[in-house]
């Protein structure tokens, strides 16, 4: 390398970039993209501009109210988008500037009080909505400046642990704020209804033009967020952007290149708070009443999960990861889909992860007789093991009617079993090779008995289960995410 | 002034106050050695209460136990302990050790998967709601109902004497064994630099089990000190008591032992003096404010020493 004039074999498709480190960038590092293995597809896919994948998802997302008349699937698609909304912001603190931000969705709360105390009968103020969104959008960004002021001479953890109280603080100000009481005396100032919320919150009204269908929302907040994917894939591609990514790879370079690191950090929140808050006030205007429990740990974790899936600091990734997780969300909702993904998932991996195809084969039907004779053995000896019926119907329905044990009674049982199936999970991670494809055939099969008999009981639980899940493998195992670009480490 | 509104409000502050202290002292040594910031902190001390109230629950229950309460107490602690911190070696084996080199946003994005996990984990097994210890009916003699009265007028129940002088010989024993014994010797010196320490052949990885192990096993024993006191279970609990406990930690100096229980013990006073005098709703905001107060004035705590960033 070191050679110059070598030839280089195989030199890749740009090669005066391959040949020419840039400044600074060891030459390791610089041929990293050329020695990447690609495949054509892929490398063609990369060479369409960004802003031509956005616009296509535009185009695409524009015609779902076209497609289809069923207000639940239309209903799913605005949640998406606003989930979307939610992570495009939080990518701009966690993606692009690398602080951890978990205080986050009272930013959220912060808009979505500020819409419904401007816009509705709790004092009797009806403000045009085209006023409020630049005050509310103002207010937070303000908020987000104030509570990143401390820790912006600390290092990142506290940060994190500021902002994850200040979430914590606003959930309990908001759910205590209609009966304030100090030093023993109880006014009776109700700023924000307590634990009932604020409702009969108006409709968005943009100078006179009134929004009030779902479908109306729903281009509107399709709307809102296509120009914020503009103004942040600018931001990105400015000098800004390219300095709060310098910050993430190393703060302490960066500060030593002379760039403004606080403020760098500082203008990173208030502008990631500020997409938030805007986001509030499309979400208050729809569900036309706000409650303080919605802007909570679990919401703050379910975009986590979003931004962490598609990839932190990737625009394509944020629109990615809402769409698969809040998609499965809602499937899973329903115990019948939640059985079908549950599967589908289960096989997809198998098939895509397992090699060499023998392994596959012996696992599969190692699972599927063990399942049987599981089954036949239950059936002669325990009478109860097999009473019960699986949570699907259908031929699959049967098929796991015969195949898996359902109990009568299986709350007891599915969750000893659901332990037992967490440690298992585990200790099969530390076996390595023909071992592990063999301890695989029981796992399956304990898997699916815990499913059957107890996640699929209580999906609302099992979602958040498999968020967590999927943060702590994710970040082990493919911590870019679907869509980020994996970072080379120099040591 | 009314003195029994203040000793009142005294005690229930250090008794609170160790609670946060024993957690406190795993945040910060997990700290001290990982500069990792462990969410599923205060889940383990969940997971410790919970095991204390399924050791009560198989000892013939409240209302009919068919142990002597030292005996029963000294099993919940032993269980519980050993429970705590057995799942904190598991939660570093499987979770964060992969992690150790990874950029720092990767192990707290774990740490809060983790932290996730659990909650929503002990919520199916062992449901939402909020359980009762009900030590009020311990047969023979019954801990949290029996009292004493000092000279003030105010009652101070055994349960609180319990937890303190618990609190306290937990942290002799920590104070003890970090000072006195190889390994604890070993520990501080991977605090100080892991790399220097590796080099010198201490054996990293064993340090890190260790120190998982004592930090969990401590908020281990202080989920069944809050259950002794307090009463209550529920699979929540973790969060706001993490919080709380890391904000001590914070406030004490962070990776400073005798800092974490000053700092619990400030956190706990802070907090019972603000239920007591100035509001019973917004107790959180004045722990935040102590937070942000301390980060402000001395951002390495009170006894901590300002950190030397090396290049």
């Amino acid at each position: 390398m070191d050679g110059g004039d070598r030839e280089i074999p195989n030199v890749p498709a740009r090669p005066d970039e391959a040949q020419v480190p840039k400044v600074g960038v060891d030459s390791w590092v610089a041929t990293h993209e050329g020695r990447v293995h690609r495949n054509r597809l892929v490398a063609e896919l990369e060479r369409v501009p960004r802003p031509a994948f956005y616009l296509a998802f535009g185009v695409a997302a524009a015609l779902l109210p076209a497609l289809t008349s069923n207000d639940y699937i239309i209903r799913v698609g605005f949640d998406t988008l606003l989930y979307m909304l939610l992570a495009l912001g939080l990518n701009i603190v966690v993606g692009y500037a690398g602080l951890l931000d978990l205080g986050y969705v009272a930013f959220y709360g912060f808009g979505a009080y500020g819409y419904a105390m401007l816009a509705s009968p709790k004092f009797g103020i009806h403000w045009d909505t085209l006023a409020i969104i630049p005050v509310v959008v103002v207010a937070t960004a303000l908020l987000g400046f104030i509570v990143a002021l401390p820790s912006r001479r600390l290092v990142g953890d506290y940060l994190a642990i500021i902002t994850l109280f200040f979430g914590q603080l606003f959930v309990t100000v908001y759910q205590n704020g209609n009966r304030i009481s100090i030093l023993g005396q109880t006014r009776g100032y109700d700023m924000t209804g307590g634990p009932n919320g604020i409702p009969g919150v108006d409709n968005w009204n943009l100078g006179g033009l009134k929004i009030a269908s779902l479908q109306g929302y729903f281009y509107a907040a399709l709307i809102v967020f296509l120009l914020c994917l503009g103004v942040v894939y600018l931001v990105d591609q400015s000098r800004t952007g390219r300095a709060w990514k310098s910050l993430r790879e190393d703060p302490l370079a960066a500060e030593l290149m002379g760039m403004p690191v606080n403020r760098l950090k500082l203008v990173a929140f208030a502008f990631g708070a500020a997409i938030a808050g805007l986001t509030g006030t499309l979400f208050a205007a729809l569900n036309t009443a706000v409650f303080s429990a919605d802007f909570d740990v679990p919401t703050l974790i379910i975009v986590y999960a979003m931004l962490i899936l598609g990839g932190a600091g990737s625009l394509g990734g944020v629109i990615l990861g809402a769409i698969v997780v809040n998609v499965s969300l809602e499937v899973l909702r329903t115990p019948g889909h939640a059985t079908w993904i549950f599967y589908v998932v289960v096989l997809g991996t198998l098939i895509a992860r397992l090699r060499p195809w023998r392994w596959l084969a012996i696992v599969l039907g190692g699972t599927i007789g063990l399942g049987f004779v599981a089954h036949a053995i239950a059936a002669a000896a325990w009478p109860r093991g097999t009473h019960g019926s699986a949570s699907i119907g259908g031929w699959a329905g049967s098929f796991l009617d015969h195949w898996q044990l359902h109990p009568a009674n299986p709350n007891f049982i599915g969750n000893i079993a659901f332990v037992i199936l967490v440690f298992v999970i585990l200790g099969v991670t530390l076996l390595r090779g023909w071992v592990r494809h063999l301890a695989l055939i029981p796992t399956l099969y304990l898997a699916s008995f815990a499913w059957e008999n107890r996640l699929v009981i209580e999906p609302s639980v099992t979602r958040l289960i498999l968020i967590g899940v999927i943060l702590i493998v994710l970040m082990n195992a493919r911590p870019q995410g679907l869509l980020g670009t994996s970072r080379v480490e120099i040591v | 002034m009314n003195w029994n509104l203040f000793v009142t409000e005294l005690v229930s502050g250090i008794t609170h106050g160790s609670v946060y202290s024993l957690i406190a002292l795993g945040y910060s040594m997990v700290y001290g050695i990982l500069k990792l910031l462990n969410f599923a902190h205060g889940d383990i001390y969940m997971v410790g209460a919970y095991i204390g109230l399924g050791i009560v629950t198989v000892l013939g229950g409240p209302f009919a136990l068919t142990v002597n309460v030292a005996l029963l107490l000294f099993l919940m602690f032993l269980c519980s302990m050993l429970g705590g911190g057995l799942l904190g070696v598991m939660i570093e084996r499987f979770a964060y050790r992969r992690l150790r080199n990874a950029p720092r946003i990767a192990p707290l994005i774990t740490a809060l998967g983790v932290s996730f996990f659990l909650e929503n984990a002990a919520q199916l097994v062992l449901g939402a709601q909020q359980q009762s210890y009900n030590s009020f009916s311990w047969t023979n003699t019954p801990i949290a109902l029996s009292h004493f009265t000092l000279p003030s007028g105010a009652v101070v129940s055994y349960a609180s004497v319990i937890v303190v002088v618990g609190a306290v010989v937990l942290m002799v024993a920590l104070t003890l064994f970090v000072q006195r014994t190889q390994t604890g010797k070993a520990m501080r010196a991977t605090s100080f630099d892991r790399e220097a320490a590796a080099m010198m052949g201490i054996d990293v990885d064993r340090v890190i089990v260790v120190t998982f192990f004592i930090g969990s096993a401590l908020a281990g024993a202080a989920g069944v000190f809050n259950c002794i006191s307090y009463q209550q279970v529920f699979p929540t609990m973790g969060f706001q008591a993490g919080l709380f406990a890391f904000t001590a930690a914070v406030v004490g100096g962070i990776g400073n032992l005798p800092g974490s229980v000053l700092g619990g013990l400030l956190i706990g006073l802070a907090e019972a003096f603000s239920i007591g005098y100035i509001s019973s709703t917004f107790e959180q905001a004045i722990v935040f404010a102590i937070l942000i107060a301390v980060m402000l004035v001395r951002p390495s705590g009170i006894l901590g020493r300002a950190a030397v960033q090396k290049v």
